[in-house]
């Protein structure tokens, strides 16, 4: 019997298996950031531990930047205490620093597949819940606690229980406007908030052979929205043209060899899966949440849900609460609701890919009067490759502010905040209360093109409408 | 490094009832402009908790008769969202020991466990029911009993579940799994030296 990528990751990062049953599981990649992080070193320090492989450790800074001025001094003193700790660990323990000032700082999640160093069967831990996002070359990658940091800088391992595997297949093809954004938001909304607990997703079927590295990433970014603490992509011609002669990869004679263990790495075809999903990519509509969970979501033709209706008491609780959080009236459309903001970025849609999408549909008309519009590149390196095409004039002249890249809106633990109730259409990925920092701030999850969409007219719309999305080829 | 072995919780409880609560819920972002986890505990729940002016909102936390209580009650998928460890840890903080819930996101679950707060799950009638226990009175004594899968309070109990990699490591002292780890350094060496990337 065949084995899925995901045994055959498990078992070579296998160390041992611990008393408990569960694995100690080495962790051939750690990601690390400022805000994650610096108790972490803490720990190291209070028990007298090295960082076991230093050239295995690559630290950014992304949560706490401005994107405003990223000069510093930061304004924010709390910031700047937290980048000081960074550089000062990553000195301190011998760790490769991706600062603001190297060119190449970005959304960790952004950094890793464009320098390189997220490959194929490989495990990567970082801790922030987005790690799953390296998925998309056929990695192991999942969110960890900072505890859990400690133990991966100290010992490049970690304890974990192995999950089960589901595979979700997306055959057929995706209608015009519809984006890898609409595929996991459809999936969550489908399979639940906490559908994926024990699981890795395995994505696959037409639309991800077809999907570029950037929209699988938007994929399987999402996963944990979708309880799903890894998901992945096997790798295939389009993983290894996308890391072929950047900085990490592997060069020379290393790279045909690094090929064809990666190609070992894939789901066999005769691997059985735990549990299978089928999903028909022309089900598939523009969409976008109505509550305050990543599962409540729907096309955006729908209705907002009536809690009257609801199949069981708990479910009615949850869609009142989401009501009342939203400011929204049960039945009514959500097209139509008024936007204040709209956000572009964030380690699900801040990739070159997102902004040059939007660019082909953005020329010709103006954001909103009263909308505030804000595009962030996922990284410095995103924020070259926009200018050199000329996308950041596009936005701007849309009237949009282009930015600095980092987490920013988010999840505002930069000045990049929502205030009061303001209603953002965002491509980020949690739609939780207070997520964009205003304790009574809305969001509403959605593609690139939708936020856009949402940005020139003032409400929650459809992209297909408002830019005529023709006929193009779909993904 | 000796650790407590946690067999059992006891002490009294409080239901914050709801289903998804998430850790930026739990710990809203702001308060994680910090280079430790000192002080986390007075944020817990902090903008379900206060209004912006600070002063308070109607939530259980900030009833009278739930003062002091050392095991919390929840509903599905508690927990959920950002990996962040700064939820357990203001858990902790705020002086919370345990945690019955009907399900856990499972990264927050991780992080509980490697504190040493045993996350133990029940039936929504079984939550419903010691909620209204408590209700009725909040000095109820609770007892989350990891070792024999179980609550007790009054003269009632139901059962609870833990996985058993988790009740393990909890009633065996071993939460902190750092100890079992280092100890394993040379099988690590060898693991890493079998694959390539590692030399890169």
């Amino acid at each position: 019997m065949g084995k899925t990528l995901f045994e055959k990751v498990w078992d070579a990062h296998t160390v041992r298996r611990m008393a408990n049953g569960q694995t100690q599981l080495l962790i051939g990649t750690h990601l690390i950031h400022e805000v994650t992080s610096p108790q972490a070193f803490g720990m190291l320090r209070d028990l007298g531990l090295q960082v076991k492989y230093p050239h295995r450790t690559f630290a950014t800074v992304d949560h706490i930047v401005p994107t405003d001025v990223q000069t510093e001094p930061f304004a924010d003193n709390l910031a700047a205490e937290m980048i000081r700790e960074l550089r000062r660990n990553a000195e301190e323990f011998g760790v490769t620093y991706f600062d603001l000032s190297s060119g190449k700082q970005g959304i960790v999640h952004v950094v890793g597949p464009e320098q390189g160093i997220t490959q194929p069967g490989t495990t990567i831990a970082c801790g922030d819940s987005h790690t799953a996002t390296h998925g998309a070359f056929g990695a192991i990658a999942f969110g960890i606690g900072t505890t859990q940091v400690r133990d991966v800088l100290a010992t490049q391992t970690m304890t974990m229980s192995k999950p089960k595997v589901r595979r979700i297949n997306v055959t057929g093809r995706l209608r015009p406007g519809v984006y890898a954004k609409d595929v996991i938001l459809h999936i969550i909304a489908l399979l639940g908030a906490k559908g994926g607990i024990g699981y890795a997703y395995e994505y696959g079927g037409e639309v991800f052979d077809r999907f570029s590295m950037e929209e699988r990433m938007t994929v399987c970014n999402m996963s944990i929205e979708g309880g799903a603490r890894c998901g992945y992509v096997n790798p295939d011609a389009k993983t290894y043209e996308y890391l072929k002669g950047r900085p990490y990869s592997p060069k020379g004679a290393d790279w045909d060899k690094a090929v064809a263990a990666w190609n070992a790495f894939a789901t066999d075809d005769d691997a059985v899966f735990d549990d299978v999903v089928e999903i028909d990519a022309a089900d598939i509509a523009p969409t976008v949440t109505w509550g305050i969970s990543p599962d409540q979501g729907f096309s955006i033709e729908g209705y907002i849900p009536d809690p009257d209706k609801a199949a069981s008491e708990a479910e009615a609780a949850s869609i009142r609460e989401a009501l009342e959080y939203m400011k929204l009236a049960a039945n009514a459309p959500i097209k139509g609701t008024k936007v204040d903001v709209a956000f572009l970025g964030s380690c699900t849609n801040g990739r070159l890919s997102d902004f040059r999408e939007v660019a082909k549909y953005l020329p010709g008309h103006k954001v909103a009067a009263g909308v505030k519009a804000i595009a962030v590149p996922g990284s410095q390196i995103v924020d070259v490759l926009c200018r050199q095409e000329g996308i950041d004039k596009v936005f701007t002249e849309a009237g949009f502010e282009w930015r600095g890249a980092g987490c920013s809106m988010c999840l505002a633990m930069n000045p990049d905040k929502l205030v009061g109730d303001q209603l953002c259409a965002s491509s980020s990925n949690r739609n939780f209360k207070g997520r964009q920092g205003s304790t009574t701030g809305r969001t509403v999850l959605m593609s690139p093109l939708m936020v856009a969409a949402a940005a020139v007219t003032g409400t929650v719309c459809d992209a297909r409408e408002v830019f005529e999305v023709a006929e193009l080829a779909g993904v | 490094m000796a650790l407590a072995k946690i067999t059992q919780v006891s002490g009294t409880a409080v239901h914050v009832p709801g289903s998804d609560i998430d850790t930026d819920r739990i710990i809203p972002a702001r308060f994680m402009k910090c280079v430790t986890f000192d002080g986390l505990g007075e944020f817990l729940f902090y903008d379900v908790r206060k209004h912006l002016d600070g002063t308070e909102k109607a939530h259980p936390l900030n009833d009278p008769r739930f003062k002091g209580a050392s095991i919390l009650l929840s509903g599905v998928n508690f927990g959920c969202g950002s990996s962040r460890e700064h939820a357990p840890q203001a858990l902790y903080r705020y002086g919370f020991r345990a945690v019955i819930a009907e399900s856990f996101a499972e990264i927050f679950f991780g992080n509980c466990t490697t504190l040493g707060i045993p996350c133990v799950t029940a039936t929504t009638a079984d939550i419903a029911l010691l909620a209204a226990r408590l209700e009725a009175d909040p000095s109820l004594k609770v007892t989350v009993d990891v070792e024999k899968n179980r609550v007790f309070f009054g003269e009632e109990n139901f059962t609870v579940h833990i996985p058993d990699s988790a009740r393990e490591v909890l009633i065996a002292g071993h939460w902190d799994p750092i100890a079992d780890l280092l100890e394993a350094a040379p099988t690590v060496e060898a693991t890493a030296g079998r694959l390539d990337y590692m030399a890169r």
